[in-house]
């Protein structure tokens, strides 16, 4: 599904990934940890194509395609929906305006029919409920205002009413209480299918005994120094960084 | 100059209030039209409309329809509503037969034959023209207008609409339409002003109000600025308020090729409330200047401002907000906030806040932003599928709706909201 190879990515003049190479298959879970500025959401932001980020090499083939030649819109449209770190705010738009916007534009490029807002608003009611959200933040303003549990619980929202192939999830476990976590981690799952994938970046283990990873990698100065199985995970729990980091 | 002399000399008004029509002609003499050095206008040339030689309109015949104006102002069927047509009453548009029987609403023409007196007494003493060209302008040739009085107490739920429409046949003239409104103390109503125009004629609006806001009265006044992209639009209004009242004002601006927008209130009663907003949309090579003065007179009076404009093109916005405080006036609680888009390389606004403060107990912030649309939240959007047409079109309709939701009036607020969304969105999805 997702093929990237020796992937190099800068902002203005510092190089941040130096040389990335992961493939993540249908049907996988794959967690990425890292201690903190190792370069995790800028992989994340350049598979969602922020225009920040300059690749100066490597390659992200996606179905088979080119990644790194699409708009942000068209990778959204081809399936690929990123959990941000740190959820935008859009005052002056309604969560609910803004979610059906986006999956009708979904829609479109896909060549389907638009729904009309009273059929997707069925359509959110049910997926908030996945999310235990107040029905009445769908007609609050995107972001604004919310705590930052309820922001996070938004990306899942989004997410689940726009059922990517892709998901990437950053940190989307920061911030969250006991019971959101697991919320949050039962969203997810729920969403799981056998043609579909998901990435999930945290600095916890904890998030991994509900959202259990096939792969764990460690990310460390802009490259991947080690990977394993979902055990890796806990040794990392119990030992840190350091032993990796200084062996590679 | 000599061609107004002139024209003052034959207008069809000769006879009304003819002193004070004489001072004001003769105070605009001496004024001249205003230069980028007088610092009120430093921002805004108006050679534009000094150079041309706007004449009167010449009397025609009407040949628009009630439909017209529906689809031109919009409005509800239960608004009393007075139409102009290039300056000219048009009683069979005109619809106000439902209002209270205490109100009296009529055109100044009519309240000059009707009770003088009245008149005599009120017009030109809010609106002052010792320094201010325009208003001399209006006073000195004002053709008509409307005159509303509620008595104390009177709470009219209908807005009052007055609609001002040009079409081709105010090409290369000029109309001065006047209001005067009294709202004595407690009265409750909402005035609705649209600048319209069928197609696009050059022509120039200088209109000036009086609102007189009695003690505990409220009135929301909303203007809507449609007018022709190639006319010239000037409008004043000067408010008093007394006593615990409250004034709204809302100013809506995409039209002209040249506007000056002035809302001007003096709060001389205790616990007055002001809240002025505007929202203006240019684009091409179009100019909206806004000013707002508001004289804190009185103690423990509040102020709020919220002024928003986005720009495209070489458009170019201002935004002068002035606040004075009295060394009596402690307690004073104001607050002005400024905020433009600039959607091209090419458009500009110039904000000037200037706050005069004198007494020492008092809360007065200002703020103003310019920039661009949130690169951020433009990625947000389009990383969840919108396209960037789309998006864009968005956060631009965003940013104008958080002052559009300060119209209390629902029907117009939908209206507006429809007008911009319609500008932004429709148009980038097409
Ligand atoms: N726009 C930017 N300008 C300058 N430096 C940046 C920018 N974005 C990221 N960086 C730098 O790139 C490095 C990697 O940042 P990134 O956000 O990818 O780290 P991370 O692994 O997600 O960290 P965390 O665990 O704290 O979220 C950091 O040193 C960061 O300061
Ligand atoms: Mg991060």
């Amino acid at each position: 599904m997702l093929k990237i190879e020796n992937l190099h990515a800068n902002v203005g003049d510092k190089e941040i990934l130096k040389g990335i190479s992961l493939t993540v298959n249908a049907g996988e879970v794959h967690a990425i940890m890292g201690p903190n500025g190792s370069g995790k959401s800028t992989l994340a932001q350049v598979i969602a194509g922020h225009p920040g980020y300059e690749v100066t090499s490597g390659s992200v083939i996606y179905e088979g395609a080119d990644l790194l030649a699409l708009q942000p819109e068209e990778r959204a449209q081809h399936g690929i929906f990123l959990a941000f770190q740190y959820p935008v705010e859009i005052p002056g738009v309604t969560n609910a305006y803004f979610l059906r916007s986006a999956y009708n534009e979904i829609r479109k490029a896909r060549g389907e029919e638009e729904v009309d807002p009273m059929d997707f608003l069925d359509l959110m009611e049910q997926k908030i409920k996945l999310v235990e959200m107040d029905e009445a933040m769908l007609h609050r303003s995107v972001n604004a205002g919310f705590s930052g549990g309820e922001k996070k619980r938004n990306e899942i929202l989004q997410m689940a009413v726009l059922a990517p192939k892709l998901a990437i999830l950053d940190e989307t476990d920061s911030g969250l209480d006991i019971d959101a976590l697991r919320i949050v981690a039962h969203g997810v799952n729920q969403l799981k299918r056998p043609d579909n994938a998901t990435i999930v970046v945290t600095h916890y283990q904890r998030l991994l005994n509900y959202i259990v990873p096939d792969f764990v990698h460690v990310l460390a100065a802009g490259r991947i120094v080690k990977s394993g199985g979902k055990e890796l995970a806990l040794e990392l729990e119990a030992k840190g960084y350091d032993w990796i980091t200084e062996a590679a | 100059m000599s061609t107004y002399a002139d024209a003052f000399a034959a207008g069809p008004n000769a006879a009304w209030l003819p002193e004070l029509r004489k001072s004001a002609f003769d105070r605009f003499t001496a004024l001249g039209f205003p230069t980028t050095r007088n610092e009120d206008w430093h921002f805004t040339s108006v050679t534009k409309i000094a150079e041309r030689v706007f004449k009167p309109v010449k009397a025609g015949k009407n040949t628009l329809s009630t439909h017209d104006v529906e689809q031109l102002a919009g409005g509800e069927s239960d608004w009393h509503r007075l139409v102009f047509v290039n300056g000219k009453f048009e009683k069979s548009l005109s619809n106000f037969a439902e209002l209270p029987a205490e109100v009296t609403v009529a055109t100044l023409q009519e309240t000059l034959k009707e009770s003088p007196e009245f008149v005599a007494e009120r017009l030109g003493k809010l609106a002052s023209f010792d320094a201010h060209p325009f208003t001399a302008l209006n006073t000195a040739f004002a053709q008509d207008g409307v005159v509303i009085h509620v008595p104390r107490g009177v709470v009219v739920d209908a807005p009052l609409q007055i609609v001002h429409i040009c079409d081709e046949k105010a090409a290369g003239a000029s109309v001065h339409p006047r209001l005067l409104v009294v709202a004595e103390a407690l009265s409750q109503f909402t005035i609705v002003e649209n600048y319209v125009a069928v197609g696009t004629p050059s022509y120039f609006v200088n209109a000036v109000a009086e609102v007189e806001v009695g003690n505990g009265a409220i009135v929301n006044h909303y203007k809507v600025q449609r007018e022709s992209t190639e006319a010239f639009h000037v409008g004043t209004v000067q408010v008093t308020q007394g006593k615990d009242s409250v004034y709204h004002s809302f100013s809506f601006a995409t039209g002209a090729a040249l506007s000056r927008t002035n809302v001007y209130t003096r709060m001389l009663g205790e616990g007055a409330e002001a809240k002025l907003n505007g929202l203006y949309l240019m684009d091409g090579t179009q100019h909206a200047d806004h000013q707002t003065f508001v004289e804190h007179i009185a103690p423990n009076c509040a102020s709020r401002e919220l002024y928003k404009g986005i720009l495209d093109g070489t458009s170019h916005g201002v935004f002068n907000g002035k606040v004075y405080v009295d060394p009596q006036a402690q307690k004073t609680d104001g607050k002005q906030t400024n905020h433009a888009l600039l959607l091209s390389e090419g458009s500009r606004v110039d904000t000037k806040p200037q706050l005069e403060i004198f007494a020492d107990d008092v809360k007065c912030t200002h703020g103003a932003t310019v920039g661009k649309l949130d690169q951020v939240g433009l990625f947000y959007m389009k990383s969840r599928g919108i396209n960037a047409e789309s998006a864009r079109a968005l956060l631009t309709y965003a940013f104008a709706a958080e002052v559009l939701e300060t119209i209390e009036l629902d029907a117009l607020r939908v209206q507006l909201e429809a007008h911009v969304f319609e500008h932004f969105v429709r148009q980038s999805q097409e």
